[in-house]
């Protein structure tokens, strides 16, 4: 055993050092550097890029560009009737990665399954706090503490999750990062040893491509994991160069220094595209930037007011003086390239002299109120205090004085959760798993305190929703938020402002690149020519 | 000289202690916090949020809380990180020869460059050298890092191409670090390009945050010069015939070097501020660009532990610069 070990790390070492000088090489410029490599505890897409969707496989995968859901470690599935019981058959033969620091005995079997939702879910698990203070945030606001209800082992290659309550978003949250499979042979391996810390240091999985080096916010190297269960990458060597500025990625990447890179500063996309040597891959982005009314507090209580103010507003002006043409105006709470977006419904219109008769109608003089800027740049609102300025000005026309605040990002998003939060509060959402639900649940009755910023719950939009959670026959669900988005468009709790566009530069060298809705960066199937 | 070094050093422990004091409030004094910094968008339930915040202590009186750090501080535990979970003097360690390698060539270039043109500035006192480098200085001095440095890499990196855009070493040369500093470690390596590629990706970032010291070494060197030229003794050395050269460089020159070499020692703590933004601009893996992350993320323990190893850092080479004052000049002994 121990001279297969050595061979094995001989190989990979071979393959990594001694390779260099014809190894297919493909250098991304990421945005910042990952918090660590267990692609559960921590939230941020940087974290995602560089482990779960490198290192990692899950149950089921978004197929490649969509957000369909195709199997992954899980050959097949079958759900029960009642919704409460997922049964998956696993893939035989996945291997986990062989490394010099661990080389797997078996294949991945369901223990590794029960293993990865455990250590996240049950207090009582040893892994559960392995990393002090973990708050494994995504597997606690997926609502998975309260779905579980247990995770069954059927036999080796069988596992059953049964659930408390029907929840049709329930395949697509196994697709995302937080619910990557971990090896349970190589935690058993670090408990024995006393070094658990090293999980997210020096981690495994069944995904595309293994860690060979970190260097703290520097370089991360993975060479393509030869056991790949999709088949090895047709690039040998994956580099993130970490690179922080998005104006010095820009010049990294004209300068030959990376191949492609993330997230560019809107002000050098037109140059990017100007250089021949790059093309320039762009995106509806699964995002929405919105303006959400206090809809407990007078007169934002009064739908002919919230509907008078989203007429006030020019939002066309915005997308050409914020978005720069990347971006299109927001109608409904949900992207248009998402399944059940209500096309039929049609957008408030721009109309201030009948919003200012709106006004007047329903009572309201001499309204002055709050207008919340975000502190930061987000993808789907890349300046909200120049968003602020210009619905300002909107409002002065109609006669509302509007003054802007704004505080320091984590305190912004607080005092906005207040019950008595005085104004119009700007933020937005990205999508994580490409169900209408992932969207419309942030207006939820639930969600009043966490991430319902508009205080709004209406008992009728909150029926669909419930609704749309248990029912699985997709048109059905179709139906069922097409009508919600009917009941938001005419109750009007937030002004929807825009939809952006994503943007993915990269050198004309590099193929089979394929943007992902859900702003992941994939790198399998990714190639170079030379 | 005993007494010298015990006097200096009874000074230093109530500074140690006033820092830790400053960074322990200054990260608690920022807006935000760092369990919703660190839950991101979707934030954190109530529940889990008074979960954390018991599990962390930051429920506990400030008081509490400070004595118990700078109780783990004196027993050599500096903390784990919130943000990566690692022991923040082990990202320390991991980083600091970046910043260190960094900082040594910037004043390097600070000194070699900047001491001649303050004296020749001296020398020739109106002269349009002077004016020119005094000047320069003041344009180097005012000048925004973070613009500057954009500057330098649009033209040299993006224009020009003869520097590379950012980072340590070309991503082909790929080698364990067996020191940190990667001007010896691409020696050790033994690849061929290696030395080249890392000195040659340190040229832009050592400049840039070379341009302030040099800018406040020139002018010093300047100004010392000149009161030094009017003294006697110089008046004398020239009366008695001695080359300009020699009077220069060992009459004038020594005298004024006293005050020249403290502003070299005050520039550390510049080039440690500057780091930061450097290695921001630069993507350089140093202790600036953590700290930033650190402060971004509200991550308190980096930021209190990183800020008080920096000062501890920056004290010790002043107490180095005092103690060498001292062996050049024993009248500072007896002061």
């Amino acid at each position: 055993m121990k001279k297969k070990l050595t061979f094995a790390a001989a190989l990979l070492a071979a393959s990594v050092l001694g390779g260099m000088a014809n190894a297919k090489q493909l250098v991304y410029c990421s945005e910042a550097s990952p918090a660590g490599f267990d692609p559960s505890p921590w939230s941020g897409g940087n974290d995602f890029d560089a482990s779960s969707r490198t290192i990692y496989s899950r149950l089921v995968e978004f197929e490649h560009g969509k957000t369909t859901i195709t199997p992954g470690l899980a050959e097949s599935w079958t759900v029960s009737d009642d919704g409460l019981e997922y049964t998956f058959k696993l893939r035989p033969g996945v291997k986990f990665q062989t490394t010099d620091y661990f080389t797997p005995t078996r294949d991945l079997n369901a223990d590794d399954v029960i293993f990865s939702f455990e250590r996240q879910w049950k207090k009582e698990n040893p892994w559960y706090d392995y990393l002090a203070g973990t708050g494994w945030e995504y597997f606690a606001g997926m609502g998975f503490p309260d779905l579980l209800k247990e995770i069954v082992k059927v036999d080796d290659l069988t596992v059953k999750f049964v659930l408390n309550k029907p929840e049709v978003a329930f395949l697509p949250d196994l697709g995302m990062d937080f619910a990557s499979i971990v090896s349970k042979e190589y935690a058993d391996q670090l408990d024995k040893a006393g070094t658990r810390q090293q999980f997210t240091q020096k981690p495994i999985g069944t995904g595309p491509f293994q860690l060979v080096d970190y260097q703290v916010d520097a370089v991360i190297r993975y060479a393509a994991w030869d056991g790949y269960y999709g088949g090895r990458q047709k690039i040998d060597d994956l580099i993130f160069a970490i690179t922080t500025d998005p104006a010095v990625r820009a010049q990294k990447l004209k300068a030959g220094e990376c191949d492609i890179m993330s997230y560019p500063a809107p002000a050098d996309i037109a140059g990017l595209k100007a250089d021949p040597n790059l093309k320039v891959d762009e995106q509806e982005g699964l995002n929405i930037g919105y303006m959400a009314y206090n809809t407990t507090q007078p007169p934002f209580d009064k739908v002919e007011v919230r509907k008078a103010l989203n007429m006030a507003v020019n939002k066309q002006a915005i997308l050409d003086a914020v978005y720069q043409g990347a971006g299109q105006a927001a109608i409904n709470p949900i992207p248009p390239t998402m399944w059940s977006y209500n096309k039929n419904i049609k957008d408030d219109p721009y109309d201030p002299d009948a919003a200012k008769k709106m006004l007047t109608d329903a009572g309201v003089k001499d309204l002055s109120m709050k207008i919340w800027a975000m502190p930061v740049s987000r993808p789907y609102n890349p300046n909200a205090q120049r968003v602020a300025e210009l619905i300002q000005a909107d409002y002065a026309k109609i006669g509302v004085k509007a003054e802007i605040v704004s505080y320091e990002w984590t305190e912004y998003r607080e005092r906005g959760k207040a019950k008595d939060r005085d104004g119009a509060f700007q933020l937005g959402w990205t999508g994580d798993n490409g169900d209408p639900d992932n969207f419309l649940f942030l207006l939820g009755c639930d969600a009043i305190g966490q991430s319902n910023y508009a205080i709004w719950c209406n008992q009728e939009f909150e029926a669909l929703l419930q609704k749309g959670k248990a029912t699985t026959d997709v048109a059905e669900r179709t139906k069922i938020y097409e009508e919600a988005q009917v009941v938001f468009k005419r109750e009007a709790p937030w002004l929807t402002i825009a939809h952006s566009k994503v943007f993915m530069p990269m050198n004309k060298k590099v193929t089979g690149f394929v943007m992902d809705p859900l702003g992941i960066h994939r790198f399998d199937g990714v190639d170079v020519t030379e | 000289m005993l007494r010298y070094l015990l006097h200096k050093l009874a000074l230093i422990i109530p500074t140690v202690f006033g820092i830790s004091l400053a960074a322990f409030a200054f990260v608690r004094l920022l807006p935000g916090d760092p369990i919703m910094a660190l839950a991101g968008e979707r934030g954190v339930s109530p529940e889990r949020y008074a979960e954390l915040v018991e599990r962390f202590g930051y429920n506990r009186p400030y008081v509490i809380q400070y004595l118990e750090y700078i109780g783990r501080v004196l027993t050599g535990d500096f903390g784990i990180s919130l943000a990566t979970k690692r022991p923040v003097l082990g990202e320390f360690q991991a980083l600091f020869p970046a910043t260190l390698e960094l900082a040594t060539i910037a004043l390097l270039i600070a000194v070699l460059i900047g001491i001649p043109a303050g004296i020749f500035a001296a020398v020739k006192r109106g002269s349009w050298f002077d004016q020119a480098t005094m000047g320069v200085a003041l344009t180097g001095y005012s000048m925004p890092i973070f613009w500057w440095g954009l500057l330098l890499i649009i033209f040299f990196s993006g224009y020009l191409g003869w520097t590379p855009v950012s980072g340590r070493i070309g991503l082909q040369y790929f080698f364990k670090p067996t020191t940190g500093f990667m001007l010896i470690d691409s020696l050790i390596s033994g690849k061929s390009g290696a030395f080249k590629s890392a000195a040659s990706h340190l040229v832009l970032p050592a400049i840039v945050l070379a341009t302030i010291p040099l800018a406040v070494i020139a002018r010093q060197t300047r100004s010392a010069m000149l009161e030094v030229l009017g003294e006697d003794y110089v008046r004398t050395a020239r009366a008695k015939g001695l080359a300009p050269r020699r009077v220069i460089g060992l009459h004038a020159f020594r005298n004024a070097l006293i005050p020249v070499v403290t502003t070299i020692g005050l520039q550390v703590g510049t080039l440690m501020a500057g780091a930061i933004l450097t290695e921001t601009i630069f993507s350089w893996p140093g202790i600036g660009k953590w700290m930033i992350d650190a402060i971004a993320k509200r991550d308190y323990v980096v930021v209190q532990s990183g800020l008080l190893i920096i000062a501890l850092i920056v004290m010790a080479v002043n107490l180095i610069v005092d103690v060498l004052y001292a062996v050049i000049n024993p009248r500072i002994r007896v002061q």
